[in-house]
């Protein structure tokens, strides 16, 4: 056999085992959210209106297609504990919002998982740029949002201490329908001010995580002070969303950092995810690719799939376009199948995760002329 | 098919984003144009002032003479675009090809833009009233009548988020290389053509190439180069007009709503002016912010509506390749249905009358594209919701109103021709300050006169005449 073969053929191995792992845990979660004892009020009602039973009928993941498509706006409004299992109660229990800027906010009710989902992709964090016991900047939404929660303790479970700022989202949304520009700028100022005076503040703080637009800004706000990133001391970024492109991932590279993280000593990478899902790690970037974006699922938690745009159930052939639907199966939450407002193209699996990602991810075509995104 | 780069003060740049221009009837790529992201934009702008400082180091009146040389290359040359070449008539086709405007308009088209270039010293003459233009090269100077002058450049460069259906504006921003400001353009997303090759024939000609940028992309390059050029044009609908109202550093251009009003000692004559008013609204296919969308009079509507529908009723879709053709297409997939809906929803109003309707279907809807063919509608009265209206397409309505209300009624007019010899009438269109173009006469809405500025004079948007003081040794011996 030659090396290829053999490589080919562990990965077939692998891809094998993993989809073993993610049946078995499939059918484990399902049994936890419908069994009476422990299933969520929520998930025991709708139980009722299936024309099938959960508890003996899911025997894998693909049984999950029998389940209609989960709607987030099942998740608007309350009472929030109805989205708690009994298995789980007792719990100190955190909500995390998403949207709201106009009307009632989605909700998701939280125990562990964000913790669980940051402490799995602290794994994949290389230390040489993100060192142990270093501080941090949060540098993104706050308020009653996941990721200021899940940064901190990403920091904390590293060893470091996190500094934060305050970013409403919500506001900026707002400020962005008014066509108040000016305020916007005005506040995009603010929390760069902000996060400038952090770093000059002797805080040791060597890792950030940043949306695209505010890592922009913070960059060419510390050149319009004659610096540069290099200088703030931060060597490794995490950052995420549908702005995360390859071009603009060349460009923060090439020309704000200093070169690739072989030299410049600068390592950012991307993530996919939101409040229903864990956190999809990257394929390292590099430009020998064309500095191309690949996200995997944090499976046997959390799948990432490209459908059909006009059938949910067919997943695409590799290389093509679908639509990005996500299933989440943790003990605290279950959403099977949701399709989120992206599309991309379905990728390979390869040796670090096997199992199918996606890549090009961003707002699906459908909805893009209505779609804000990237506020901050 | 050409490769097109972002170009950065001069240089190319190939983007890892890069769309296919394509041809709106079939759907063929016509280009690959590599698109700019917005964070490249921002950081270039850092480097601005390098732009004005390469231009500063010819005078005025040597990058006049190189403009001069600029329009024959652009007219007649061959030129390097891209990562290939592009003649004259490779230009026409091209840019019919993407925008839908028919070819013999993009020729017409390239000898206005032509025309402006080797006529830039005059035009600059005339915008100034006559300053020495080394006043602005240096921010101050004496003026032949022994008085000092400044008008302090207020941008090293001027920034312009292009349209991509209609290549006449094009005009507009020309002036800023021999005023010695660099030039940062948002290609429309259909129509790179104007720009890369204007550019491709000023650096043949001579200007510095690190005196231009080009990033084409859509909605967010567009908004970057505002935010980040001191001083920028764009051009889009009334919302865009609205949002930047206001804005020092933002020149909006919108709708022209431009009108022509026969006043009472003339509409009796009516018929002697339907050539001028069918020009007016049919010229360009109707596309241009000076073309007129509303023929005002106090009499004789129906009669005069009645003929302009019978001129330019008929005018049917014809392919771009032929020298017949007056209508462009609706590239946008839907866009000239949606504009046919809100038509026929104003067409319901008591008072409206549509003229053109005898005349067959306006709506032409084809496999890739769409035309709306010339419409004429009547209107008893300026309260008609129709009367306010301005499409890209020959569209006007002729509005029945008394001439000592038409000025108060009119509403915003870019280009007013007011047909008068009516004394008082004429002081009043004068005094309007909400007709910017005011042609008092029998004067087309869409013939323009090169040396008279355009929605405010450009000298005013780039400079600031300010005081500027200095001891006497300082001023030169009388």
């Amino acid at each position: 056999m030659t090396t290829d073969s053999t490589a080919a053929a562990n990965l077939e191995t692998r891809q094998q085992e993993a989809k073993a792992r993610l049946d078995a845990h499939t059918v484990e979660i399902v049994q936890w959210h419908f069994h009476p004892s422990t299933g969520s009020p929520f998930w025991l009602e709708k139980k009722a209106e299936l024309d099938f039973d959960p508890l003996t009928d899911v025997k894998e993941f693909d049984d999950l297609k029998k389940f209609p498509l989960f709607e987030d706006e099942w998740l608007r409004g309350g009472p929030i504990r109805r989205w708690v299992p009994q298995g789980l109660d007792g719990k100190p229990t955190y909500v995390f919002e998403t949207g709201g800027t106009t009307g009632i906010p989605k909700s998701r009710m939280v125990i562990d998982d964000f913790r669980i989902d940051y402490e799995m992709f602290s794994e994949t964090l290389p230390d040489e740029h993100f060192p142990k016991g270093s501080n941090w900047l949060m540098l993104g939404p706050s308020g009653p949002r996941r990721l200021r929660l899940a940064v901190e303790h990403l920091c904390q479970f590293r060893g470091g201490i996190c500094f934060c700022i305050d970013l409403d989202p919500r506001w900026v949304v707002k400020l962005i329908k008014k066509g108040w520009m000016e305020h916007l700028e005005e506040y995009k100022k603010h929390c760069i001010d902000q996060a400038l005076t952090v770093l000059s503040a002797g805080h040791d703080i060597k890792c950030m995580f940043a949306t695209p637009k505010l890592l922009e800004s913070l960059c060419n706000a510390l050149e319009e002070k004659g610096q540069s990133f290099a200088d703030t001391g931060i060597t490794g970024i995490f950052s995420g969303g549908t702005e995360f492109t390859p071009q603009w991932t060349r460009f923060c590279i090439e020309e704000f950092f200093g070169g690739p993280p072989a030299e410049s000593g600068i390592y950012m990478t991307p993530t996919y995810g939101n409040t229903l899902m864990g956190l999809a790690c990257s394929k390292p970037v590099t430009a020998a690719e064309d500095y191309k974006i690949s996200y995997y699922a944090p499976q046997p938690r959390a799948v990432t799939e490209v459908v059909d745009f006009d059938d949910p159930t067919k997943v695409v052939s590799v290389g093509e376009t679908g639509r990005v639907k996500l299933t989440t199966l943790t003990k605290e939450f279950f959403v099977p199948g949701f399709l989120e407002r992206d599309e991309g193209e379905r990728e390979a699996p390869f040796d670090l995760y096997p199992w199918y990602g996606v890549s090009g991810v961003r707002p699906f075509h459908g909805f893009a002329s209505q779609t804000t995104v990237g506020v901050y | 098919m050409l490769e097109i780069p972002v170009i950065r003060w001069g240089k190319p740049y190939q983007s890892l984003e890069v769309t296919d221009v394509q041809h709106f009837a079939t759907g063929e790529p016509v280009a690959k144009v590599h698109q700019a992201n917005g964070g490249i934009i921002k950081r270039d702008m850092r480097q601005a002032q390098k732009a004005r400082d390469a231009l500063l180091e010819f005078s005025c009146e040597e990058l006049i003479e190189r403009l001069g040389k600029a329009g024959d290359h652009y007219e007649t040359g061959t030129l390097a675009i891209g990562d290939g070449t592009q003649t004259p008539a490779e230009f026409a086709h091209q840019q019919s090809s993407t925008t839908g405007l028919p070819e013999h308009m993009c020729r017409a088209n390239m000898g206005k833009n032509s025309f402006v270039l080797k006529n830039m010293g005059k035009i600059l003459d005339c915008l100034t009233r006559g300053l020495p233009l080394d006043v602005l090269s240096r921010g101050w100077g004496i003026e032949d009548r022994g008085v000092v002058v400044s008008y302090q450049c207020q941008s090293p460069v001027l920034g312009a988020v292009l349209p991509s259906n209609s290549p006449g504006v094009h005009t507009l921003w020309l002036p800023a290389i021999p005023l010695q400001l660099g030039l940062v353009l948002k290609p429309g997303p259909q129509e790179p053509w104007t720009p890369y090759r204007m550019m491709a024939a000023f650096i043949e000609a001579g200007i510095p190439p690190e005196a231009f940028c080009m990033y084409p992309g859509e909605a967010e390059p567009g908004a970057a180069l505002l935010e980040s050029c001191e001083r920028a044009m764009i051009f889009g609908g009334t919302p865009t007009v609205e949002r930047y109202h206001g804005n020092p550093k933002v020149q909006a251009h919108g709708p022209g709503f431009s009108k022509i009003l026969l006043a009472d000692d003339v509409v009796d004559d009516w018929e002697q002016y339907v050539d001028l008013m069918a020009e007016s609204i049919y010229i360009n296919s109707g596309r241009g912010c000076i073309n007129c969308s509303g023929v005002w009079a106090s009499r004789h509507t129906k009669e005069i509506a009645a003929a302009l529908a019978e001129r330019i009723g008929p005018i049917e879709a014809k392919p771009p390749t032929d020298p017949e053709a007056g209508l462009a297409a609706f590239t946008v997939p839907g866009m000239a249905a949606a504009v046919w809906g809100m038509i026929e929803s104003d067409l319901q109003e008591d008072g409206v009358t549509h003229l053109t309707e005898q005349h067959g279907d306006r709506l032409v809807e084809q496999e890739r594209c769409a035309y709306l063919r010339p419409m004429i509608v009547h209107c008893e009265s300026p309260d008609n919701e129709i009367a306010k209206k301005e499409y890209m397409f020959p569209f006007s309505t002729v509005v029945e109103c008394p001439e000592d209300q038409m000025l108060a009624r009119i509403g915003p007019t870019l280009v007013g021709t007011v047909i008068t010899k009516n004394e008082s009438l004429i002081r009043a269109a004068t005094n309007a300050t909400h007709i910017d173009r005011l042609n008092i006469g029998a004067i087309p809405t869409t013939k323009l006169n090169w040396l008279q500025p355009h929605e405010g004079s450009i000298i005013d948007f780039l400079f600031r005449s300010r005081a500027y003081q200095v001891p006497d040794e300082m001023l030169p011996a009388s």
